[in-house]
């Protein structure tokens, strides 16, 4: 299994062959509060690197879910649809969101590692 | 312009608050529990908030006071008694909601309670209004905490003892500390509850009193929960100046005996009573978990649009999303199917009663 990477949008992903698996940091569910809506992107359909391929909501405010590479849906949590409150106990973990089939691998490499990630959360938090 | 804080920010503080700006004061949106868990703890137990940011706005001075100011706001304050209050607005000349906020006729005058995003330019326009006749005194020297929850009563009544024997929408002066307060029975969750004016110096230790009597402090986030489950309008969301009372549904708070008597935008009101609106507020229920947040558009069957949500979230209470906002009165029965426009998509919803949650005000006891 391969390291985890983080985009600059608060998700992770980690990646095993040509699957990856993404969800969203814990730092954002702490960001977001108590998330009571989460909507995946279709099994089967096409997401690109960047583009929107979910939503959160917490009791506040929606936030777009991104993918930080492109790649066709070949999963989804329905966990997370049936019970959002999952995301905030175990955003790294059980809670993930979607797996795709990816395209390009050297997408993954402009995404920050677990150190550089940190060091940008607390930044942009501050 | 700089940041202002209310008397309890080390309070804040010292609970985990997370702040925020909000009508120009730093104010706390959430502690370390989050809106949910302070949502239902407000309905199980009670639950602490700072208020201190809205206006307190004591008008006296003058025989003529009553009548001056019944020129202004469509509530009935002649029949109103010493520590009564009523819930009423300042209007424009259009009929226009200026803001929502509460009479109390007190021993020397009335006491008003502003919205802190009105509270000065409500000042302004009640001062010039009654030509500056009497005295205003919108008084920053004055914290006030509201407390609700079913275990408010007893929780107040253990560190202000003699207050649950106010009724709703009434209030008298009690003591702390050797220092006069000021409660009233009211609040805005859907919720039993007081709403305590007490002195900036004395509203710290107040408020740890009532922690250790068993009671939680809580953020703006879930205020807002709490009283979109109960129904209740949110000035500058629900309410605006191009709003009126009828409108917002909300003709129940402008007394009969009022209608045909002159306020500041009683010729609109009237003309409405008479022939009716064209929006309507209501409330809004989707038939999914998806949530309809304010200025979501809102859709009949033919895809024709009919009104838009002014607030909506996810009730914590009724688990399920809630939201309110205004429609083409045609289109106001409960039960009738709309369509919210969300992320591009329509959602099914229906027109629903408010409130989504059942309140629970003191039982035997005169509810409003």
């Amino acid at each position: 299994m391969s390291e985890v990477k983080y985009s600059k949008e608060h998700e992770w992903i980690k990646l095993d062959g040509e699957e990856a698996i993404i969800g969203i940091t814990k730092h954002a569910t702490e960001m977001l509060g108590d998330i009571v809506f989460a909507e995946l992107p279709e099994k089967g359909s096409h997401v690109d690197k960047d583009g929107t391929a979910g939503v959160v909501e917490s009791t506040k405010a929606a936030s777009d879910v991104y993918t930080p590479v492109s790649g066709e849906v070949i999963d989804t949590n329905q966990m997370i649809v049936d019970d959002p409150s999952k995301i905030n106990e175990d955003p790294e973990e059980s809670a993930w969101f979607f797996k795709l089939k990816i395209k390009d691998k050297s997408e993954m490499d402009s995404l920050m590692n677990k150190e550089e990630y940190e060091k940008f959360a607390k930044e942009t938090s501050a | 312009m700089s940041i202002k804080k209310t008397s309890l920010n080390n309070l804040h503080n010292k609970y985990g608050a997370k702040l925020v700006e909000f009508a120009g004061y730093q104010m706390p949106i959430q502690y370390k529990d989050g809106i949910i868990q302070e949502h239902k703890y407000t309905r199980s137990h009670s639950g602490i908030f700072d208020v201190s940011h809205m206006g307190q706005l004591f008008i006296s001075g003058g025989d003529d006071l009553t009548n001056e100011l019944e020129k202004i706001f469509p509530a009935d304050l002649k029949k109103l008694k010493t520590n009564q209050s009523k819930y009423s607005f300042l209007m424009n000349n259009k009929g226009g909601i200026q803001d929502d906020l509460i009479i109390t006729k007190t021993s020397d005058g009335f006491l008003i309670i502003l919205n802190a995003a009105c509270k000065y330019n409500d000042y302004e326009v009640i001062k010039s209004k009654l030509d500056n006749q009497y005295k205003l005194n919108l008084d920053e020297s004055l914290s006030l905490i509201a407390l609700q929850g079913p275990e408010a009563k007893n929780v107040l009544n253990k560190v202000i003892p003699g207050c649950d024997s106010l009724k709703f929408m009434n209030g008298n002066n009690y003591v702390y500390k050797n220092e006069k307060v000021y409660i009233t029975r009211s609040g805005y969750t859907g919720e039993d509850g007081f709403e305590i004016s007490i002195k900036n110096s004395d509203a710290e230790t107040f408020v740890e009193s009532l922690i250790e009597n068993g009671s939680k402090l809580i953020g703006l986030g879930a205020r807002d929960t709490l009283r979109m489950e109960a129904g209740l309008c949110l000035y500058g969301n629900d309410l605006d100046n191009d709003t009126s009372p009828i409108e917002a549904n909300l003709k129940w708070a402008i007394p009969k005996s009022r209608i045909e008597t002159e306020f500041v935008g009683s010729e609109v009101l009237k003309n409405q009573f008479q022939s009716g609106v064209k929006k309507l507020r209501v409330g809004i229920k989707p038939d999914s978990k998806v949530i309809a947040r304010g200025n979501t558009k809102i859709y009949n069957d033919k895809n024709q649009e009919i009104g838009k949500v002014t607030s909506g979230t996810f009730g914590p209470s009724v688990e399920h999303p809630i939201a309110m906002g205004y429609v083409d009165n045609s289109y106001s029965t409960v039960n009738t199917k709309i369509f919210l426009e969300v992320r591009g998509k329509k959602i099914p919803a229906n027109i629903c009663n408010l409130p989504f949650y059942k309140k629970n005000y003191v039982k035997g006891q005169i509810n409003v």
